[in-house]
C-alpha cells in the first residue's frame, strides 16, 4: 500500500514596523531615499557609537503581541547575533534570543476545511540589515545602509500548519491584524513582510517530527504555495528512495520554481549570541501594557459583527470592505459624513474595486478623501450630475483626489435642468432624425432610446436622462 | 612660577586672572613635549598647529568673558580611543591608523565646551588591551620616572603625559584598572567613576559593560574638577545614569573623622611587593591619624575576579571589534581574493597579538555549547562580587588597598608572560566587575624611585567619599613634606 504523508509547517515571519525613525538611532525609515542618505554614525557601525532603543518599536511589538494573544514579558533583553557580512555594519545584528518580548500566543485561521488555531511561539524585536548591490559591470559590490537599523519583529509560529492553504490563511490573518494595528503595511512584494517556511513531512499517524528544511526568498503568496508543494514533493521523494532529508536552508527561485540548498546545518554559523551590554533590559509595566491594550483598535471580526448590526449592506460587501483596514476606514468615515451606507458601499464595491483591479493596486493605496466621496454621492442625489458623469468624476477623484464639486463646475459638467435649452436640443434631434421619429410612431419603442442618446450627445452628457425622455415623449 | 608646574585648576585661575594666557600655556606644553617626548613617547598624534589655533580661539573667548570655567584655556590630552572629530583616532592599532572620526566623544565635547584645549591623542595598549602600553602598534610609552620601565596601561600615554608635564590633565578609560594602574605607576591621580556616570558615547568600546572614562590628573582637586565636567547624563548612551550629586568639587574637604575604612586582607597577602605593602599601610596610618577608623576584613571571591573579568571583557571585545573588517573604514589588506579572504587578511594583519588573543578567547567563551559554562558563569561571578562589595559597604565607607602588586615593571618584562600580566590586575578589576568607583592616589616611592599608588574604593555613586579621603591624605602628605 502506498504510504500517506503529512506536511508539517511552521513559519518565521519578519515584519517591518511602521515607525518614523530606526530602532536604535534617529534616522528616517522612509523607503526609496538615495543610497546612504538615511544614515548616521550609529546605523553605519562607526566606532564609539551606541544604540538607543526607539520606544515606538516596543509599543508596536507589544500591540502585535496582544493582538496575537501572546504573553508579554515584564522584562525582555536584546542580544547580539554575531556574523560577518557587509550588509551588517557592526557585524552583529541586535536581536532577541534569550528573553523575547512576546511568547505563547495563538491566532484562529479559517480555510475551506474550517477553523483552526495556530500557535505563536514568540515574537521578538530586531534590526534590519543594509542592502548589497552587486555591480556586475564594474565587478564590485556596493552597500546601502538606508535599511540598516529599520525595526523588525519576527513572529515565530508553532509547527501547526499542514498545507499551503493554512499557511496563506495564517499569513493573511497576520497581515490584516498588523495592518489594523497600523504597525506595518505588510507588503510581501516590497519586503515589509517576509516569510520563511520551515517544513518537514512524516507518515500520517506518526507523532514525531521529521527533519525540516527552511525555505527563504518567498515574495508572494503564489511563491509560498508553490514552494510548499515543491518542498513536500522533494522530501517525500527523498524518503521514498531511502534517502534522508538534510536539515538545511534552501532558497526558492520563483522564476524557475525550484529551490536549492544555501547551507546545511553542519556549516551553519555559530552566532555566539550574548546579551548586548550597550542596551538595558526593557521593563514593561502594567500601566504601560494597559495603555497599549486600551489603544488596540477594533479588529475585523468585531467590525464585521458591528457592520451587520449597524448597516443594511450585504454580508458579501461587509467581507470585502473589512478585508482592508484602509477600505473600512474609508467606508466608515464616508458614511459618517453622508449617512448613506448602501450608496457608499456601492461605490466601494463597484467602481473602487474595478479601478483597483484595473490599475493593479492594493486598497491601502487608495488616496481619495471620504469627504469627496460623500460630496459625489450628494451631487448625484441632488441630480446635479447624472450617474454616468458621476462615474467619470469618480475616476478623476480616484486618481487625483480632487473636490468633485469644484471639478464639475470647472469642467462644466453640471446637469442642464434648463427646460428651454433641453427642448431646443430635442427639437433639433427630432428634426435631424425623421427615420427614428417615424419608427417610434410606428410602434418601435426602441427608437426612443436612440433619440435619448442623440440628445444626450448634443447636450454633451450633461442632461438629466429622465428629463430628456419625458420631453421626447411629449414632443412625439 | 613655571607654567608647567601649575595644576590644571591653578593654571585656569592664573589664566582667568590674566597672569598667564591660554596661548602661553599651550606654548609651554608644546615646548615641554619637544624636550621630553622622544624619551617618553606619550602621544600617538599631536597636531601642534591645530592646538595653537584652538588655544588662540580659547584665549579670545576668555578675554571677552565668554569662557570662565575652572578649566578654561587648560591644555589637555586624550587617550586615543576617545573619538575626536577631524582628528585621527587610532586605538594604537594598525586597524585604525587612518581613521578620522566624524564626531567627538560626549566627554570630549563637555571639556571643550568648558574651554579645555586639546593637545593631542595619547598612546595606549592596542584597543586598551594590556597593562603596560607596550602593545601599541606605534611603539611603547616609557615611564617618565625611569624610562627603562613601563608607564602601566592601558592608559599609559595619558598617565605619562601628566607625569612628564606634557599636559595639565588627561582622560583615560578604565575597563579593568586601565586608569588607576598607570596613574599608580606614574605617580599621578586617576579615578574610575561609577559605571554610567560618564557617557561612553564616542569611546571606542573594549568591554562595554566595564568601560568607563575618567580623569588622570596632577592632584585630587584637578581630578574632582575634571570629573565634575564630564559626569553627565547622555541620552545617546543607554547605560548612562541621571545623577544629581555630581558637584564633586564640594567633596574637597580635609576631614575623614569617623570615616570607616575597610582593608581587605585578601588584598594585602601573597604576591604583594613588600615595599608597596609598606607604603600603602603607611598611607592608611596617615588617614587613621586624621580620624579615620581602620579595620581589616575578608572581601572574599578575590581569586575568581580575574577569570571572570577576562571572560566577560574578552567576550564583549570579540563582538565589539567585529566592526573592524576592512569594509567601511580603517585598514584593508592590499591584496585579497573574495570577501572572506579580505576579512581574514585584514583582521590578521590589522590586529596585534594581544588583541587577537582576546578576540579568540572571547569567541571561544561565547561559542555554542560553551556559553553557559564560561560566559554565563562569569556573569554569575560578577553578580556575586557585587554582593561581596555590598556586604563590605554595609560596614565601611571606603575600602583601602594597593593599586597593583608591584611598581612599574621593566619594559619587555610583561609581554613575555601574559598570565603574569593579567594577575597584575587583581586589585583593580573587581571594581569594574562591581560597577563601583575607585581612585588611585600617589603614596610614595620604592627604592628604585618608582611611584607607588594607594587605591580607595567606594560604593556606586560614592565618588565624594573617595575624593574626600584622597584629598585629606594628599594634604596631610603635603604638610608632612
Amino acid at each position: 500500500m502506498e504510504r500517506q504523508y503529512e506536511t508539517v509547517i511552521g513559519l518565521e515571519v519578519h515584519v517591518e514596523l511602521a515607525t518614523k525613525t530606526k530602532i536604535f538611532c534617529g534616522c528616517s525609515t522612509a523607503f526609496g531615499g538615495a543610497p546612504n542618505t538615511h544614515t548616521c554614525p550609529v546605523c553605519t557601525g562607526m566606532p564609539g557609537t551606541l544604540p538607543v532603543l526607539n520606544k515606538q518599536v516596543v509599543e508596536h511589538a507589544i500591540a502585535v503581541g496582544l493582538a496575537l494573544n501572546c504573553e508579554i514579558a515584564q522584562c525582555c533583553k536584546f542580544d547580539r547575533k554575531n556574523y560577518f557580512y557587509p550588509d551588517n555594519p557592526q557585524n552583529y545584528q541586535i536581536s532577541q534570543l534569550y528573553l523575547p518580548l512576546c511568547r505563547n500566543g495563538h491566532v484562529e485561521i479559517e480555510t475551506q476545511e474550517g477553523k483552526k488555531i495556530v500557535g505563536i511561539h514568540e515574537i521578538h524585536m530586531e534590526e534590519d540589515a543594509g542592502k548589497l548591490i552587486h555591480d556586475e559591470w564594474e565587478d564590485c559590490s556596493l552597500v546601502d545602509y538606508n535599511r540598516s537599523g529599520v525595526p523588525l519583529i519576527e513572529i515565530v509560529s508553532e509547527p501547526d500548519m499542514r498545507n499551503a492553504n493554512e499557511v496563506i490563511a495564517y499569513l493573511e490573518k497576520l497581515r490584516m491584524t498588523i495592518q489594523y494595528l497600523g504597525a506595518s503595511d505588510c507588503k510581501l512584494n516590497e519586503g515589509s513582510m517576509r516569510a520563511d517556511v520551515n517544513l518537514s513531512v512524516r507518515e500520517v499517524g506518526t507523532t514525531t517530527l521529521g527533519t525540516r528544511t527552511e525555505m527563504k526568498n518567498l515574495n508572494s503568496f503564489k511563491a509560498i504555495a508553490h514552494a510548499i508543494e515543491g518542498e513536500r514533493e522533494r522530501q517525500i521523494a527523498l524518503i521514498e528512495s531511502g534517502q534522508k532529508v538534510i536539515q538545511e536552508t534552501r532558497r526558492w527561485d520563483d522564476v524557475k520554481e525550484y529551490s536549492y540548498a544555501m547551507r546545511s546545518k553542519e556549516d551553519a554559523q555559530d552566532y555566539r549570541y550574548f546579551p548586548d551590554p550597550d542596551l538595558m533590559p526593557v521593563y514593561v509595566s502594567d500601566t504601560w501594557l494597559e495603555q497599549i491594550r486600551n489603544r488596540q483598535p477594533e479588529f475585523r471580526e468585531e467590525k464585521m459583527k458591528r457592520y451587520k448590526k449597524e448597516y443594511d449592506i450585504p454580508d458579501y460587501d461587509i467581507g470585502i470592505i473589512t478585508d482592508s483596514k484602509h477600505l473600512s476606514d474609508l467606508f466608515e468615515e464616508t458614511v459618517a459624513i453622508c449617512g448613506q451606507p448602501k450608496k457608499v458601499s456601492n461605490w466601494l464595491m463597484g467602481e473602487t474595486l474595478r479601478l483597483l483591479k484595473e490599475k493593479n493596486m492594493d486598497p491601502e493605496e487608495i488616496c481619495f478623501e471620504p469627504a469627496y466621496l460623500a460630496k459625489l454621492i450628494e451631487l448625484v442625489d441632488s441630480k446635479a450630475i447624472n450617474s454616468s458623469v458621476a462615474k467619470d468624476v469618480f475616476e478623476v477623484l480616484f486618481d487625483k483626489n480632487v473636490d468633485p464639486e469644484e471639478y464639475i463646475n470647472q469642467k462644466g459638467l453640471r446637469a442642464v435642468r434648463d427646460e428651454e435649452a433641453l427642448k431646443k436640443a430635442v427639437e433639433e434631434v427630432l428634426a435631424a432624425n425623421p427615420k427614428s421619429v417615424e419608427d417610434y410612431r410606428n410602434g418601435k419603442e426602441k427608437a426612443i432610446g436612440f433619440l435619448v442618446g442623440q440628445t444626450m450627445k448634443a447636450m454633451k452628457g450633461k442632461a438629466d436622462p429622465g428629463m430628456v425622455n419625458q420631453l421626447l415623449r411629449e414632443l412625439l | 612660577m613655571d607654567i608647567l608646574s601649575y595644576s590644571a585648576v591653578e593654571l585656569a585661575a592664573a589664566i582667568q586672572s590674566g597672569t598667564v594666557t591660554a596661548v602661553e600655556a599651550m606654548e609651554a606644553v608644546l615646548s615641554q613635549i619637544d624636550r621630553v617626548e622622544k624619551d617618553v613617547h606619550a602621544y600617538v598624534t599631536i597636531d601642534k598647529t591645530a592646538a595653537m589655533k584652538a588655544a588662540t580661539v580659547t584665549h579670545e573667548k576668555i578675554k571677552t568673558g565668554e569662557l570662565t570655567g575652572p578649566l578654561a584655556g587648560v591644555p589637555m590630552a586624550l587617550k586615543d580611543n576617545l573619538c575626536t572629530s577631524g582628528l585621527r583616532t587610532t586605538c594604537a592599532s594598525k586597524m585604525l591608523e587612518n581613521f578620522i572620526p566624524t564626531f567627538s566623544a560626549q566627554a570630549v565635547l563637555a571639556l571643550e565646551k568648558a574651554g579645555a584645549v586639546l593637545i593631542g591623542k595619547t598612546n595606549m595598549d592596542e584597543f586598551a588591551m594590556g597593562s603596560t602600553t607596550e602593545t601599541s602598534v606605534y611603539g611603547e610609552t616609557r615611564n617618565p620616572h625611569n624610562t627603562a620601565h613601563v608607564p602601566g596601561g592601558s592608559s599609559g600615554g595619558s598617565a605619562a603625559a601628566v607625569a612628564a608635564q606634557e599636559c595639565f590633565f588627561a582622560l583615560g578609560s578604565d575597563t579593568g584598572g586601565s586608569i588607576r594602574q598607570p596613574a599608580s605607576f606614574c605617580g599621578v591621580v586617576g579615578l574610575k567613576p561609577t559605571y554610567g556616570t560618564v557617557s561612553r558615547y564616542g569611546l571606542i568600546a573594549y568591554g562595554s559593560s566595564l568601560d568607563q572614562i575618567g580623569p588622570l590628573t596632577k592632584n585630587v582637586t584637578d581630578c574632582a574638577t575634571v570629573l565634575e565636567l564630564i559626569a553627565s547624563y547622555d541620552a545617546k548612551d543607554s547605560t548612562s545614569i541621571q545623577r544629581k550629586d555630581t558637584t564633586f568639587t564640594s567633596a574637597l574637604i580635609e576631614d575623614v573623622k569617623g570615616l570607616k575604612i575597610g582593608m581587605p586582607r585578601d588584598y594585602f597577602g601573597e604576591g604583594l611587593d613588600k615595599e608597596v605593602k609598606e607604603s600603602v599601610l603607611a598611607a592608611a596610618k596617615v588617614l587613621e591619624k586624621k580620624g579615620a577608623i581602620l579595620e581589616e576584613f575578608d572581601l572574599s571571591l578575590v581569586d575568581y575576579a580575574i577569570p571572570a573579568y577576562y571572560t566577560i571583557a574578552a567576550a564583549e571585545a570579540s563582538s565589539n571589534l567585529e566592526r573592524f573588517d576592512g569594509i567601511k573604514y580603517g585598514y584593508r589588506t592590499a591584496e585579497f581574493e573574495g570577501l572572506h579572504n579580505m576579512y581574514k587578511k585584514t583582521r590578521s594583519e590589522g590586529f596585534g597579538p594581544e588583541v587577537k588573543r582576546r578576540i579568540m578567547l572571547g569567541s571561544f567563551v561565547l561559542s555554542s555549547g560553551y556559553y553557559d559554562a564560561y560566559y554565563l558563569k562569569a556573569l554569575k561571578v560578577k553578580a556575586m562580587i557585587k554582593k561581596a562589595f555590598d556586604a563590605a559597604f554595609a560596614r565601611y565607607d571606603v575600602i583601602l588597598s594597593p593599586v597593583a602588586p608591584s611598581t612599574a615593571p621593566r619594559l619587555g618584562e610583561s609581554l613575555s608572560d601574559p598570565l603574569k600580566m593579567y594577575l597584575g590586575d587583581i586589585y583593580t578589576i573587581s571594581v569594574n566587575l562591581a560597577g563601583i568607583c575607585g581612585i588611585s592616589v600617589p603614596c610614595g616611592r620604592d627604592t628604585k624611585g618608582l611611584p607607588i599608588g594607594m587605591q580607595l574604593i567606594a560604593d556606586s555613586f560614592q565618588e565624594k567619599k573617595l575624593l574626600r579621603a584622597a584629598y585629606t591624605y594628599e594634604h596631610a602628605q603635603k604638610g608632612a613634606e
